[in-house]
């Protein structure tokens, strides 16, 4: 997945002029997890560069460059270090439109890495996608695999309203069960690491099917579509996944369509559990579909503690967890 | 070495309050045309004393002395004049329209007019100001209506903002005056980025970005600082010092310690420190760093000293933390009676043209206000449909909101 985040940067930094690439280790080096290498030797310094270490200057210049007319893309090193610039995501970047009658917008997309599996410890694994999705004017994407990320990312970047792209950084070199036992996978025999080359997008708002199933919806995105799928799988359990792939926009519809059919519904995520994104999608869920649920919505996730990281694979939301959710709601 | 019994935490505190004398000894003032003027590609090192002196060019008298004194002719100074006394005539009436109810809140510049009118003059069309809620100025001496920034004010049908921004929250593009925020400090390393992006572009282009000294203790302040150092990014990185922060005075920002110009010595920045009560100095020193900045020389960090001889807004009484005649005893003077003092001096005014600019000017005030007003102020008349709230969230309205907007039923 890093090859094909890189790819979509390289893509759009040949296409664009506008489209700079900039953030901590980002430049010569090609960043903490090599998701920019080459970009600047092939750009120049001036279109792919190292930021100071403060997330608060990197997102507001972000914020003046896309002011200005540029495309920025800025890495966050971690989605845990984001916290100093949450003022000018929430406050500036997200409201430049709407305060200013439409006069001023920032076209930035911030990338950063989430998401435990690593032995990140509490400040280098954390979920914070619901600290985004509450925030209007903000778009906040999740991919879950190689060629969605390549998709996705080039679609934030031609996007005019800014985006939060989370890369779950435990897929960043392969798919990931919830087996921390299990030898590690490559993307490689995976049928999404494929990444057609140059320019295809993948758009914001749409949800993928990831399993087609009868039984139970399973609502999901990033590291946990693979969890899910492991779990359906070790259960025996016929259920429908749906990888969000965008929380905001949200593909109701889909949403809808599948737990419709299924009549029941499991909803996963990394991130803790309480005012986490599960609790909205649940609302939703709840507030279109309670005549045809079967058994209530359940929800995994992560524990409501910080990231712990001796204790990693007991926080992780597991396919046991997932898949005894599954099982119960089956049961009702 | 003195040792302490116990630790007990220093709480800097005004050298006076209500019902004492005013002092403003502390500040650090200089006699007129004192301070040197480096040429524009000097190193910053070699002039970092011209952070603790004050730059100025008008004495007391109204001579334009020392080297900082330009060749601004008498009609760019006239309008000079003519533009801050139309922004004090505009906020007067902005603030007489807030206690008719007109609106719900507003903040008056009064005294610190020079600063915004004169710096707007030395930008070039295109330059882009990242202004705080007290540069109305940049905008009237920019010759921007006043009939459009009250509808702004007056949050009314042809409000360009549609009511969403507390009044004094301007946004004018073509202008150069990009959107005000609410929250502090945010503005300035948002400059930094779009200068940044101008120097990206191969542009001519530079940033100007605002802030007060209450705010310089935002980290974005610091975080803008150390950005437009390490890109030498072309900005001009003005620092109003008005002496309050609503009833803090500078010393809570770190004004007892060190002069707030000197915070750019840390990261290499350029800093000078002028007296933001001159209309001539504040647009030499202006002209000054935007020349640098265009000539890819990097940014300066201006401290202009100024007295903020109002109430913070509408909404606050100073003679509750600061002695009620402090104004009246400011050393720096009236931008206003400086220029005008200087104009007569020169042969180019008189008190006879003065009054007549002075009616011609409450005159188009009054017309604008009329006009503004004609199309709904907040609380009576014509208003932004409500349907408009849910418009400009994102570029293209999704789903859910336009499921609220039908929840609305608009």
């Amino acid at each position: 997945m890093v090859e094909a985040i890189r790819d979509a940067l390289d893509v759009k930094m040949a296409e664009d002029q506008k489209v700079v690439v900039f953030g901590e280790d980002v430049g010569y080096f090609g960043g903490v997890f090599r998701c920019t290498e080459g970009l600047q030797r092939k750009y120049g310094k001036s279109r792919c560069f190292d930021a100071p270490i403060n997330e608060s200057g990197i997102v507001g210049v972000a914020i003046g460059m896309g002011a200005y007319g540029l495309r920025p893309v800025a890495e966050i090193q971690f989605a845990d270090y984001v916290y100093p610039a949450y003022d000018q995501i929430v406050s500036e970047a997200a409201r430049l439109r709407y305060r200013s009658g439409a006069e001023f917008f920032a076209p930035l997309v911030l990338r950063m890495p989430c998401g435990g599996g690593i032995y990140g410890g509490q400040t280098h694994s954390q979920s914070p996608e619901a600290v985004f999705t509450h925030v209007c004017g903000l778009k906040t994407v999740i991919p879950s695999n190689p060629y969605d990320a390549k998709g996705l990312l080039i679609s934030a970047i031609e996007d005019d309203d800014p985006v939060i792209f989370l890369e779950p950084k435990r897929l960043y070199n392969g798919p990931f069960s919830g087996h921390p036992d299990q030898p590690a996978v490559a993307w490689a025999k995976h049928p999404l690491s494929e990444t057609p080359e140059g320019r295809y997008v993948v758009p914001l708002g749409k949800a993928a099917v990831r399993r087609e199933g009868k039984g139970v919806t399973v609502l999901c995105y990033g590291t946990m579509v693979h969890v899910s799928e492991a779990a359906a799988e070790e259960t025996g359990v016929d259920a429908e996944i749906l990888d969000l792939r965008s929380l905001i926009p949200l593909d109701i519809d889909a949403i809808v369509a599948s737990v419709e059919k299924t009549g029941r519904c499991v909803i996963v995520h990394e991130a803790t559990l309480t005012s986490g994104f599960g609790a909205e999608l649940a609302a939703q869920v709840a507030e279109r579909c309670f005549y045809a649920l079967e058994t209530p919505i359940r929800r995994v996730a992560g524990w409501d503690t910080p990231y712990p990281h001796a204790e990693e694979w007991s926080y992780f939301p597991g396919p046991e967890r997932v898949g005894r959710a599954l099982l119960a709601a089956m049961e009702g | 070495m003195p040792s302490a019994a116990r630790l007990s935490l220093h709480v800097p505190e005004p050298s006076v309050r209500p019902g004492g004398k005013p002092d403003f000894s502390h500040v650090g003032f200089a006699p007129a045309g004192e301070a040197r003027r480096p040429p524009v590609d000097a190193d910053p090192a070699e002039f970092r004393d011209l952070a603790y002196s004050l730059i100025r060019v008008l004495d007391d008298a109204g001579a334009a002395v020392g080297p900082w004194a330009e060749a601004l002719s008498a009609a760019d100074l006239r309008q000079g004049l003519r533009d801050m006394m139309l922004t004090r005539a505009y906020d007067a009436r902005m603030v007489l329209s807030q206690r008719q109810g007109k609106t719900s809140f507003y903040v008056q510049c009064l005294g610190e007019e020079a600063v915004a009118c004169a710096h707007r003059k030395a930008l070039a069309p295109g330059d882009m100001c990242f202004p705080t809620y007290r540069q109305q100025g940049l905008l009237i001496a920019a010759g921007w209506p006043l009939v459009d920034m009250m509808n702004s004010v007056f949050s009314n049908e042809k409000d360009r903002l549609k009511g969403r921004q507390l009044p004094t929250m301007y946004s004018a593009r073509e202008a150069g005056f990009f959107t005000v925020s609410g929250n502090l400090g945010t503005q300035y390393p948002q400059a930094v980025g779009w200068a940044m992006a101008s120097a990206i572009a191969g542009d001519d282009k530079i940033a100007s970005a605002w802030i007060g000294d209450g705010a310089t203790a935002e980290s974005d302040f610091h975080a803008a600082l150390v950005f437009a150092s390490v890109y030498r990014a072309p900005v001009i990185l003005n620092v109003v010092n008005n002496q309050w922060a609503i009833s803090s005075y500078q010393g809570i920002a770190g004004g007892e310690s060190v002069k707030f110009a000197s915070r750019g010595h840390g990261f290499g920045i350029a800093s000078l420190r002028a007296d933001g009560n001159d209309y001539l100095a504040v647009h030499a020193v202006s002209a000054w760093a935007a020349q640098r900045a265009r000539a890819n020389l990097g940014p300066t960090l201006i401290e202009w000293v100024t007295y903020r001889a109002a109430a913070h807004s509408t909404s606050d009484d100073p003679g509750k933390y600061r002695p009620r005649d402090e104004g009246a005893a400011w050393p720096l003077g009236d931008p206003l009676e400086r220029l005008k003092l200087h104009l007569i001096k020169r042969g180019e005014w008189s008190e006879e043209r003065h009054a007549q600019m002075r009616a011609e000017i409450d005159a188009e005030v009054l017309d604008a206000a009329r006009d503004a007003e004609s199309h709904g102020t907040l609380h009576d008349g014509p208003t932004p449909s409500p349907a408009s709230m849910f418009e400009d969230v994102y570029k293209d309205m999704p789903r859910h909101l336009r499921e609220q907007r039908q929840q609305l039923g608009v």
